[in-house]
Protein backbone atom coordinates (compact mmCIF):
# COMPACT_ATOMS: atom_id res chain seq x y z
CA UNK A 1 0.00 0.00 0.00
CA UNK A 2 1.47 3.02 -1.14
CA UNK A 3 1.69 6.26 1.27
CA UNK A 4 -0.32 9.37 1.14
CA UNK A 5 1.54 12.03 2.65
CA UNK A 6 0.18 15.74 2.06
CA UNK A 7 1.67 18.98 3.61
CA UNK A 8 -0.30 22.18 4.20
CA UNK A 9 1.97 24.80 4.40
CA UNK A 10 3.17 28.16 4.10
CA UNK A 11 5.65 29.25 1.44
CA UNK A 12 6.90 31.96 4.03
CA UNK A 13 6.77 30.24 7.32
CA UNK A 14 10.27 28.51 8.61
CA UNK A 15 7.99 26.17 10.62
CA UNK A 16 6.62 25.26 7.31
CA UNK A 17 9.75 24.70 5.84
CA UNK A 18 11.22 22.82 8.45
CA UNK A 19 8.63 20.02 7.22
CA UNK A 20 9.83 20.03 3.67
CA UNK A 21 13.28 19.86 4.71
CA UNK A 22 12.77 16.96 6.45
CA UNK A 23 10.58 15.08 3.62
CA UNK A 24 12.76 16.00 1.44
CA UNK A 25 16.50 14.70 2.82
CA UNK A 26 14.52 11.47 3.97
CA UNK A 27 12.87 11.78 -0.02
CA UNK A 28 9.56 11.11 0.93
CA UNK A 29 7.16 12.07 -1.76
CA UNK A 30 4.54 13.76 -1.15
CA UNK A 31 1.49 16.52 -2.12
CA UNK A 32 2.32 20.27 -0.74
CA UNK A 33 -1.01 22.27 -0.53
CA UNK A 34 -0.40 26.24 -0.38
CA UNK A 35 -2.58 27.96 2.48
CA UNK A 36 -3.46 31.54 2.36
CA UNK A 37 -3.61 32.50 5.97
CA UNK A 38 -5.81 35.14 5.69
CA UNK A 39 -8.60 32.66 4.32
CA UNK A 40 -7.55 29.10 5.55
CA UNK A 41 -9.00 26.70 3.54
CA UNK A 42 -11.73 24.31 5.25
CA UNK A 43 -9.71 20.87 4.85
CA UNK A 44 -6.95 22.91 7.42
CA UNK A 45 -9.45 23.50 9.59
CA UNK A 46 -10.78 19.65 9.63
CA UNK A 47 -7.31 18.66 10.16
CA UNK A 48 -5.68 20.78 12.92
CA UNK A 49 -9.34 22.39 14.59
CA UNK A 50 -7.44 22.96 17.95
CA UNK A 51 -4.64 25.28 16.62
CA UNK A 52 -5.67 26.04 13.15
CA UNK A 53 -2.66 26.58 12.41
CA UNK A 54 0.36 25.28 9.31
CA UNK A 55 2.39 22.87 9.23
CA UNK A 56 0.18 20.32 9.35
CA UNK A 57 0.81 16.72 7.76
CA UNK A 58 -1.32 14.64 6.73
CA UNK A 59 -0.68 10.81 6.45
CA UNK A 60 -2.64 8.55 5.20
CA UNK A 61 -5.55 10.36 6.08
CA UNK A 62 -4.44 11.16 10.03
CA UNK A 63 -2.92 14.89 10.68
CA UNK A 64 0.36 15.72 13.10
CA UNK A 65 0.18 18.88 13.61
CA UNK A 66 2.89 21.32 15.51
CA UNK A 67 6.88 21.31 13.29
CA UNK A 68 8.47 20.11 15.92
CA UNK A 69 6.52 17.37 16.78
CA UNK A 70 6.03 16.44 12.91
CA UNK A 71 9.94 16.64 12.38
CA UNK A 72 9.91 13.57 15.07
CA UNK A 73 6.96 11.74 13.84
CA UNK A 74 8.94 11.88 10.46
CA UNK A 75 11.81 10.72 12.05
CA UNK A 76 10.18 7.44 13.29
CA UNK A 77 7.99 6.55 10.72
CA UNK A 78 10.45 6.73 8.16
CA UNK A 79 13.39 5.25 10.16
CA UNK A 80 15.62 5.58 6.44
CA UNK A 81 18.54 7.66 6.28
CA UNK A 82 19.51 10.67 7.09
CA UNK A 83 18.33 9.60 10.61
CA UNK A 84 17.71 12.72 12.15
CA UNK A 85 17.12 12.49 16.14
CA UNK A 86 20.24 11.29 17.74
CA UNK A 87 20.15 7.83 19.23
CA UNK A 88 21.68 8.52 22.41
CA UNK A 89 18.87 9.32 24.73
CA UNK A 90 20.85 12.54 26.26
CA UNK A 91 22.20 13.88 22.69
CA UNK A 92 18.60 13.60 21.61
CA UNK A 93 17.44 15.67 24.91
CA UNK A 94 20.11 18.27 24.03
CA UNK A 95 18.74 18.30 20.77
CA UNK A 96 14.99 18.55 21.65
CA UNK A 97 16.50 21.32 24.56
CA UNK A 98 17.78 23.20 21.98
CA UNK A 99 14.67 23.61 19.25
CA UNK A 100 12.99 24.28 21.94
CA UNK A 101 14.93 27.19 23.10
CA UNK A 102 15.20 28.45 19.48
CA UNK A 103 11.23 28.53 18.79
CA UNK A 104 10.25 29.63 22.53
CA UNK A 105 13.29 32.14 23.23
CA UNK A 106 15.26 33.41 19.57
CA UNK A 107 11.89 33.87 17.54
CA UNK A 108 10.62 35.90 20.46
CA UNK A 109 13.29 37.68 20.30
CA UNK A 110 14.04 38.11 17.03
CA UNK A 111 10.47 39.50 16.70
CA UNK A 112 11.24 42.26 19.65
CA UNK A 113 14.07 42.81 16.63
CA UNK A 114 11.18 43.56 14.19
CA UNK A 115 8.96 45.41 15.63
CA UNK A 116 10.84 47.73 18.13
CA UNK A 117 12.89 50.75 16.58
CA UNK A 118 15.78 53.03 18.54
CA UNK A 119 17.04 51.93 21.69
CA UNK A 120 14.13 49.00 22.21
CA UNK A 121 15.64 47.25 19.14
CA UNK A 122 19.74 47.83 19.94
CA UNK A 123 18.42 46.04 23.16
CA UNK A 124 17.02 42.97 20.94
CA UNK A 125 20.04 42.75 19.17
CA UNK A 126 22.01 42.74 21.42
CA UNK A 127 19.73 39.75 23.68
CA UNK A 128 19.62 38.07 20.24
CA UNK A 129 23.43 38.05 19.74
CA UNK A 130 23.84 36.36 23.19
CA UNK A 131 20.91 33.82 22.37
CA UNK A 132 22.75 33.11 18.83
CA UNK A 133 26.24 32.72 20.50
CA UNK A 134 24.62 29.71 23.03
CA UNK A 135 23.61 28.14 20.00
CA UNK A 136 26.60 28.18 17.63
CA UNK A 137 28.70 26.74 20.89
CA UNK A 138 26.86 23.94 20.22
CA UNK A 139 28.13 23.59 17.07
CA UNK A 140 32.04 23.79 18.50
CA UNK A 141 34.00 21.26 17.55
CA UNK A 142 31.06 19.28 15.28
CA UNK A 143 30.68 19.57 11.65
CA UNK A 144 26.92 19.56 11.83
CA UNK A 145 24.12 20.80 15.22
CA UNK A 146 23.55 17.14 14.59
CA UNK A 147 27.32 15.62 14.21
CA UNK A 148 28.85 14.01 11.10
CA UNK A 149 25.43 14.66 9.00
CA UNK A 150 22.44 17.07 9.30
CA UNK A 151 20.08 16.16 11.29
CA UNK A 152 16.81 17.60 13.02
CA UNK A 153 18.90 20.42 15.13
CA UNK A 154 20.30 21.30 11.67
CA UNK A 155 17.12 21.53 10.13
CA UNK A 156 15.30 23.98 12.75
CA UNK A 157 18.14 26.19 13.09
CA UNK A 158 19.00 26.43 8.84
CA UNK A 159 14.93 26.89 8.09
CA UNK A 160 15.14 30.36 11.07
CA UNK A 161 18.61 31.31 10.88
CA UNK A 162 19.89 30.96 7.36
CA UNK A 163 16.23 31.11 5.40
CA UNK A 164 14.00 33.36 7.58
CA UNK A 165 16.39 35.51 9.37
CA UNK A 166 18.70 36.88 7.04
CA UNK A 167 16.26 38.23 4.77
CA UNK A 168 14.23 39.34 7.95
CA UNK A 169 17.55 41.49 9.11
CA UNK A 170 18.16 42.61 5.18
CA UNK A 171 14.34 43.59 5.00
CA UNK A 172 15.07 45.97 8.57
CA UNK A 173 18.36 47.44 7.29
CA UNK A 174 20.13 45.52 10.06
CA UNK A 175 23.70 43.36 9.45
CA UNK A 176 23.75 41.94 13.22
CA UNK A 177 24.11 38.72 12.14
CA UNK A 178 27.47 38.55 10.03
CA UNK A 179 30.62 36.07 9.25
CA UNK A 180 32.77 37.99 11.81
CA UNK A 181 30.22 37.61 14.47
CA UNK A 182 29.74 34.03 13.96
CA UNK A 183 32.27 32.49 12.22
CA UNK A 184 31.26 29.11 13.53
CA UNK A 185 27.73 29.46 11.90
CA UNK A 186 28.80 30.78 8.48
CA UNK A 187 31.17 27.62 8.11
CA UNK A 188 28.23 25.62 8.87
CA UNK A 189 26.28 27.03 6.74
CA UNK A 190 28.36 27.00 4.12
CA UNK A 191 28.55 23.15 4.24
CA UNK A 192 24.36 23.44 4.82
CA UNK A 193 23.81 24.97 1.23
CA UNK A 194 26.27 22.49 -1.01
CA UNK A 195 23.31 20.43 0.09
CA UNK A 196 20.71 20.11 -2.71
CA UNK A 197 17.68 19.70 -0.93
CA UNK A 198 18.86 22.54 1.77
CA UNK A 199 18.59 24.85 -1.43
CA UNK A 200 15.31 23.63 -2.66
CA UNK A 201 13.98 24.91 0.49
CA UNK A 202 15.18 27.66 0.96
CA UNK A 203 12.27 30.79 0.84
CA UNK A 204 12.61 32.68 -2.44
CA UNK A 205 14.54 35.60 -0.93
CA UNK A 206 13.30 38.48 -3.15
CA UNK A 207 9.28 37.65 -2.67
CA UNK A 208 10.48 37.43 0.98
CA UNK A 209 11.62 40.66 1.20
CA UNK A 210 8.57 42.11 -0.27
CA UNK A 211 6.26 40.33 1.92
CA UNK A 212 8.28 40.89 5.04
CA UNK A 213 8.41 45.02 4.30
CA UNK A 214 4.82 44.82 3.43
CA UNK A 215 3.72 43.32 6.89
CA UNK A 216 5.79 45.78 8.93
CA UNK A 217 4.21 48.47 6.82
CA UNK A 218 0.63 47.04 7.88
CA UNK A 219 1.82 46.82 11.40
CA UNK A 220 3.29 50.33 12.00
CA UNK A 221 0.05 51.60 10.26
CA UNK A 222 -2.06 49.31 12.61
CA UNK A 223 -0.40 50.56 15.57
CA UNK A 224 -0.53 54.87 14.86
CA UNK B 1 27.45 0.81 37.47
CA UNK B 2 25.22 2.25 39.54
CA UNK B 3 23.21 5.11 37.91
CA UNK B 4 23.02 8.28 39.82
CA UNK B 5 20.35 10.79 39.53
CA UNK B 6 19.51 14.13 41.08
CA UNK B 7 16.47 16.88 40.82
CA UNK B 8 17.12 20.25 41.64
CA UNK B 9 13.55 21.06 42.20
CA UNK B 10 11.27 23.81 44.02
CA UNK B 11 8.58 22.08 45.66
CA UNK B 12 5.88 23.80 44.36
CA UNK B 13 6.89 23.92 40.88
CA UNK B 14 4.40 22.25 38.08
CA UNK B 15 7.66 21.28 36.13
CA UNK B 16 9.68 20.12 38.90
CA UNK B 17 6.26 17.90 39.53
CA UNK B 18 5.89 15.99 36.31
CA UNK B 19 9.75 15.05 36.70
CA UNK B 20 8.53 13.34 39.92
CA UNK B 21 5.96 11.51 39.16
CA UNK B 22 7.85 10.07 35.97
CA UNK B 23 10.75 8.83 38.60
CA UNK B 24 8.44 7.43 40.60
CA UNK B 25 5.98 5.48 37.89
CA UNK B 26 9.55 4.49 36.81
CA UNK B 27 10.53 3.51 40.16
CA UNK B 28 14.05 5.36 39.96
CA UNK B 29 15.83 5.87 43.45
CA UNK B 30 17.51 10.03 43.42
CA UNK B 31 18.18 12.28 45.37
CA UNK B 32 15.97 14.99 45.75
CA UNK B 33 17.50 18.73 46.21
CA UNK B 34 15.67 21.78 47.07
CA UNK B 35 16.45 24.81 45.55
CA UNK B 36 15.82 28.34 47.06
CA UNK B 37 14.63 30.39 43.62
CA UNK B 38 16.03 33.55 45.72
CA UNK B 39 19.77 32.37 46.47
CA UNK B 40 20.16 29.69 43.79
CA UNK B 41 22.89 26.82 44.27
CA UNK B 42 25.89 27.18 41.80
CA UNK B 43 25.29 23.74 40.89
CA UNK B 44 22.05 24.83 39.19
CA UNK B 45 23.57 27.65 37.54
CA UNK B 46 26.30 25.41 36.04
CA UNK B 47 24.05 22.41 35.01
CA UNK B 48 21.09 25.11 33.38
CA UNK B 49 23.48 28.37 32.65
CA UNK B 50 21.27 28.73 29.69
CA UNK B 51 17.72 29.14 31.38
CA UNK B 52 19.39 29.11 35.30
CA UNK B 53 15.25 27.17 35.79
CA UNK B 54 14.32 24.03 38.01
CA UNK B 55 13.48 21.68 37.24
CA UNK B 56 17.27 19.95 36.28
CA UNK B 57 17.48 15.92 35.99
CA UNK B 58 20.95 15.18 36.57
CA UNK B 59 21.99 11.69 35.14
CA UNK B 60 25.41 10.38 35.87
CA UNK B 61 26.46 13.55 36.14
CA UNK B 62 25.01 15.03 33.22
CA UNK B 63 22.32 18.15 32.77
CA UNK B 64 18.86 17.88 31.35
CA UNK B 65 16.58 20.65 31.70
CA UNK B 66 12.75 21.32 30.63
CA UNK B 67 10.29 19.33 32.26
CA UNK B 68 9.22 17.99 28.71
CA UNK B 69 12.09 17.00 27.87
CA UNK B 70 12.97 15.40 30.76
CA UNK B 71 9.77 13.09 30.41
CA UNK B 72 10.64 12.19 27.57
CA UNK B 73 14.71 11.44 28.22
CA UNK B 74 13.40 9.42 31.32
CA UNK B 75 10.98 7.16 29.32
CA UNK B 76 13.85 6.64 27.04
CA UNK B 77 16.44 5.54 29.29
CA UNK B 78 14.25 3.31 31.56
CA UNK B 79 12.37 1.91 28.95
CA UNK B 80 11.96 -1.00 30.58
CA UNK B 81 8.82 -0.22 33.00
CA UNK B 82 5.62 1.65 32.82
CA UNK B 83 5.89 3.01 29.36
CA UNK B 84 5.12 6.96 29.56
CA UNK B 85 4.85 7.84 25.56
CA UNK B 86 2.70 5.39 23.38
CA UNK B 87 5.16 3.33 20.58
CA UNK B 88 2.98 4.16 17.95
CA UNK B 89 4.55 7.01 16.17
CA UNK B 90 1.19 8.65 15.30
CA UNK B 91 -0.07 8.41 19.04
CA UNK B 92 2.90 9.33 20.38
CA UNK B 93 2.88 12.51 18.41
CA UNK B 94 -0.84 13.20 19.61
CA UNK B 95 0.49 13.15 23.12
CA UNK B 96 3.01 15.36 22.61
CA UNK B 97 1.12 17.71 20.53
CA UNK B 98 -1.14 17.81 23.58
CA UNK B 99 1.48 18.32 26.42
CA UNK B 100 3.17 21.05 24.30
CA UNK B 101 -0.61 22.41 24.41
CA UNK B 102 -1.13 22.92 27.76
CA UNK B 103 2.29 24.88 28.38
CA UNK B 104 1.00 26.91 25.57
CA UNK B 105 -2.13 27.34 27.11
CA UNK B 106 -2.02 27.51 30.39
CA UNK B 107 1.52 28.39 31.18
CA UNK B 108 2.43 31.70 33.65
CA UNK B 109 0.45 34.95 34.95
CA UNK B 110 -1.42 34.99 31.99
CA UNK B 111 -4.74 32.68 33.32
CA UNK B 112 -6.15 35.34 35.79
CA UNK B 113 -6.31 37.92 32.98
CA UNK B 114 -7.60 35.37 30.61
CA UNK B 115 -10.18 33.36 32.41
CA UNK B 116 -11.38 32.73 29.29
CA UNK B 117 -9.45 31.66 27.17
CA UNK B 118 -8.03 29.39 30.37
CA UNK B 119 -11.43 27.72 30.26
CA UNK B 120 -11.55 26.94 26.63
CA UNK B 121 -8.18 25.29 26.81
CA UNK B 122 -9.29 23.20 29.94
CA UNK B 123 -12.61 22.15 27.91
CA UNK B 124 -10.35 21.53 24.80
CA UNK B 125 -7.92 18.83 26.99
CA UNK B 126 -11.63 17.67 28.55
CA UNK B 127 -12.15 16.82 24.64
CA UNK B 128 -9.49 14.92 23.81
CA UNK B 129 -9.90 12.93 27.35
CA UNK B 130 -12.97 11.77 26.00
CA UNK B 131 -14.52 8.73 28.10
CA UNK B 132 -10.91 6.97 28.48
CA UNK B 133 -9.91 6.72 32.35
CA UNK B 134 -6.31 8.73 31.59
CA UNK B 135 -5.34 10.65 28.05
CA UNK B 136 -2.49 7.69 28.28
CA UNK B 137 -5.87 5.33 27.82
CA UNK B 138 -5.94 2.36 30.51
CA UNK B 139 -2.84 3.55 32.53
CA UNK B 140 -0.73 7.17 33.25
CA UNK B 141 1.15 8.69 30.57
CA UNK B 142 2.92 11.54 29.19
CA UNK B 143 0.27 14.08 28.60
CA UNK B 144 -1.27 12.63 31.96
CA UNK B 145 2.09 13.74 33.78
CA UNK B 146 1.94 17.29 31.90
CA UNK B 147 -1.54 18.16 32.90
CA UNK B 148 -1.84 16.96 36.19
CA UNK B 149 1.12 18.97 37.18
CA UNK B 150 -0.67 21.88 37.10
CA UNK B 151 -3.51 20.36 39.34
CA UNK B 152 -2.42 21.77 42.52
CA UNK B 153 -2.33 25.18 40.58
CA UNK B 154 -5.87 24.62 39.77
CA UNK B 155 -7.40 25.96 43.26
CA UNK B 156 -4.98 28.98 43.32
CA UNK B 157 -6.22 29.88 39.58
CA UNK B 158 -10.52 29.37 41.09
CA UNK B 159 -9.74 31.28 44.17
CA UNK B 160 -8.11 33.96 42.08
CA UNK B 161 -10.34 34.30 39.30
CA UNK B 162 -13.34 33.18 41.24
CA UNK B 163 -14.64 30.05 39.03
CA UNK B 164 -15.13 27.05 39.50
CA UNK B 165 -13.21 24.59 37.42
CA UNK B 166 -15.49 21.64 38.08
CA UNK B 167 -18.34 22.96 37.63
CA UNK B 168 -17.47 24.13 33.43
CA UNK B 169 -15.26 20.66 33.41
CA UNK B 170 -16.03 18.29 35.71
CA UNK B 171 -14.62 15.40 33.33
CA UNK B 172 -11.06 16.41 33.65
CA UNK B 173 -11.59 17.39 37.46
CA UNK B 174 -12.74 13.37 38.16
CA UNK B 175 -9.40 12.55 35.84
CA UNK B 176 -7.33 14.28 37.96
CA UNK B 177 -8.76 12.83 41.08
CA UNK B 178 -8.22 9.73 39.63
CA UNK B 179 -4.80 10.45 39.01
CA UNK B 180 -4.68 11.76 42.90
CA UNK B 181 -5.32 8.31 43.89
CA UNK B 182 -2.28 7.14 42.78
CA UNK B 183 0.65 7.08 44.90
CA UNK B 184 2.98 8.39 42.70
CA UNK B 185 1.17 11.24 42.32
CA UNK B 186 -0.23 11.75 45.48
CA UNK B 187 3.50 11.95 46.60
CA UNK B 188 5.00 14.22 44.02
CA UNK B 189 2.12 16.87 44.32
CA UNK B 190 2.42 19.45 47.18
CA UNK B 191 -0.75 19.90 49.31
CA UNK B 192 -3.22 22.37 47.14
CA UNK B 193 -3.57 24.53 50.51
CA UNK B 194 -0.03 25.03 50.55
CA UNK B 195 0.24 26.05 47.11
CA UNK B 196 -2.52 28.72 47.49
CA UNK B 197 -0.67 30.04 50.42
CA UNK B 198 2.64 30.28 48.32
CA UNK B 199 0.55 32.19 45.64
CA UNK B 200 -0.10 34.49 48.53
CA UNK B 201 2.66 35.16 49.28
CA UNK B 202 4.29 35.70 45.67
CA UNK B 203 1.44 37.84 45.55
CA UNK B 204 1.80 40.37 48.10
CA UNK B 205 5.39 40.03 47.06
CA UNK B 206 5.43 41.09 43.46
CA UNK B 207 1.72 42.88 43.57
CA UNK B 208 0.70 40.35 40.60
CA UNK B 209 -3.30 40.71 39.97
Amino acid sequence: MADEVKLFGMWASPYSRRVQLALKLKGIPYEYIEEDLSNKSSLLLKYNPVHQKIPVLVHNGKPIAESLVILEYIDETWRNNPVLLPQDPFERSMARFWAKFIDEKILITARKVSFNTGKEQEQAIEELTEQLKLLENELKGKPYFAGEAIGYLDIVVANFLVFWFRNLQEALGINMFTQEKFPIIFEWIKKLIKINVVEECRIPKERHLIYIRTRLEALKSASK
Amino acid sequence: MADEVVLLDFWASMFGIRVRIALAEKGIKYEYREEDLRNKSSLLLQMNPVHKKIPVLIHNDKPICESNVQVQYIDEVWHDTAPLLPSDPYQKANARLWADFVDKKTKGEEQARAKKEFMESLKLLEGELGDKAYFGGENLGYMDIALVSYYCWFHVYEKFGDFSIEAECPKLIAWAKRCMQKENVANSVPDQQKVYEFALHLKKIFGIE
